[in-house]
């Protein structure tokens, strides 16, 4: 589904994979190792060269925004450029069904400046999840959430993952790419290497 | 209609009196202000014989040549102040070009408008309407623009991960930066607005002051200052609009990225 060749950027790279649909791959590597600038490279939010497919279609002939549509980046930190949660959803899909999946059901009326990290972490998932990507790209998707938050956001993705969308995700949390069934990447000095150990399966 | 009233250099060093007065209660309750209360009346002092000396100068020359030289200085020094009063400017040549070529462009087709439609001096560049005139709408301008682009790349730098997250819902660079470029707008038309509203309720402005000071009637004075502030403000608005988009424009990118790295400064 998506594929990256030779994916660089200054200081990342080069960086190949490709990632099947319903498939999850998750990395993990030392802080400063470039994972968050490779998720924002694939985003095209970076300056970066290298080719990148997605179903066969190269993200140059793609308008960015498209691009960024189908292959959805949701950063460890999200940005908020309104006052209230509502304004920063589409009235259509209704996003209560997404919202109440992780725990959030009237969050819509609530003030921007009084929600916890959590909160913001896991609006700014539905958020993105709204625009039904093909691909996700996750960075440290539950590193503030509680564990039956956890429980709840890992049965959301998994959820997507049954229906085809592509996963991939930064995480610290050593158990949670067992959970999500991923495949196990570790990235050191900005390359990207398979480490899809034995103690990876259960 | 009384005719206008000369003054003498002793009526200045007798107009100084209480500026001087201020300085010696600086020096008795230790403020610290006194020596930059006297550097910067010896140096409007100087700055103003100077100008009226070059300005006389140049009346006299009646040269377009020595006009145009003495707008071009004006430009250069606005220009120089628009960069200097940005926290964070664009790197290379867009730091000191844009803000200058906005105010240039916009400030020149006013003046010119103004000066050819409806002052109509004879020739159209005599520097006795067209430099206070320029440099009225330059002043104005000037002050728009600096405002608008440090406002702007204020909220860009500060505000990246809002831009951010829009751009990465999908939205266009435009988008995704309307509510920084609102208020960059805002902000550079404020200070034009605000001009607007409070003329001859609070204070007279100096142009009508001076008119009526040198003998106008005070109907013809208004009439001048309507006409002079109707240009300011458009001046002002298009220099502003200018130069906003101008920077957006090149502080996003053809794959709508957010291009931070084309600013420098700011801490």
């Amino acid at each position: 589904m998506l594929s990256v060749e030779d994916l660089r950027t200054p200081l990342i790279g080069p960086v190949s994979f490709t990632l099947k649909a319903g498939e999850c791959i998750a990395i993990s590597g030392p802080s400063g190792a470039g994972k968050s600038l490779l998720l924002r490279a694939i985003a095209d939010l970076d300056e970066n060269n290298g080719t990148l497919l997605l179903d066969r279609s190269s993200r140059d002939t793609l308008p960015a925004p498209e691009w960024r549509r189908r292959v959805a980046y949701v950063p460890a930190e999200s940005g908020w450029w309104a006052d209230t949660v509502e304004a920063h959803f589409l009235s259509a899909p209704d996003p209560a069904e997404l919202l109440a999946s992780v725990g959030l059901a009237d969050a819509l009326d609530w003030e921007i400046s009084r929600l916890s990290t959590g909160e913001r972490q896991r609006l700014a998932l539905v958020r993105a999840l709204q625009l039904k990507p093909d691909v996700l790209l996750l960075d440290e998707p539950t590193s503030a959430l509680d564990p039956p938050s956890v429980q709840c956001v890992e049965q959301l993705l998994l959820a997507r993952l049954d229906a085809g969308c592509a996963l991939l995700l930064v995480t610290h949390d050593a158990d949670q790419p067992r959970r999500l069934g991923a495949k196990l990447h570790h990235m050191k000095e900005g390359r990207l290497f398979d480490t899809n150990s034995p103690q990876a399966s259960p | 209609m009384s005719g206008y009233q000369a003054l003498s250099y002793w009526d200045l060093v007798a107009a100084s009196v209480f500026l001087v007065l201020n300085a010696g209660f600086s020096i008795v309750l230790r403020l610290g202000l006194t020596r930059n209360l006297i550097i910067s009346a010896l140096r409007m002092t100087v700055q103003l014989l100077l100008v009226g000396l070059i300005l006389k100068l140049i009346f006299n020359a009646g040269s377009p040549w020595w006009t145009l030289l003495a707008a071009a200085v004006m430009v250069a020094f606005a220009g120089r102040e628009i960069w200097a009063r940005q926290e964070r400017r664009l790197k290379g040549l867009w730091g000191p070009g844009l803000g200058a070529g906005a105010m240039l462009l916009a400030g020149s087709l006013v003046t010119i408008y103004g000066l050819a439609g409806q002052i109509r001096p004879d020739p159209l560049w005599l520097p006795q309407y067209a430099l206070p005139l320029f440099g009225m709408v330059l002043g104005n301008t000037m002050t728009g623009v600096s405002l608008g682009l440090d406002t702007l790349h204020t909220a860009l730098t500060k505000g990246k991960r809002d831009v951010e997250a829009q751009l990465l819902l999908g939205r266009s660079r435009w988008e995704a930066t309307r509510p920084a470029t609102r208020q960059a707008l805002r902000s550079g038309f404020t200070p034009i607005i605000n001009a607007m509203a409070a003329t001859g309720v609070v204070s007279l402005p100096g142009m009508m002051t001076g008119q009526i000071l040198s003998g106008v009637d005070p109907q013809e004075a208004v009439k001048y200052q309507l006409l002079i502030m109707f240009l300011l403000g458009g001046a002002t608005g298009m220099g502003v609009l200018g130069a906003t988009f101008g920077s957006l424009w090149r502080l996003t990118d053809t794959r709508h990225r957010l291009r931070l790295d084309r600013l420098s400064g700011g801490k």
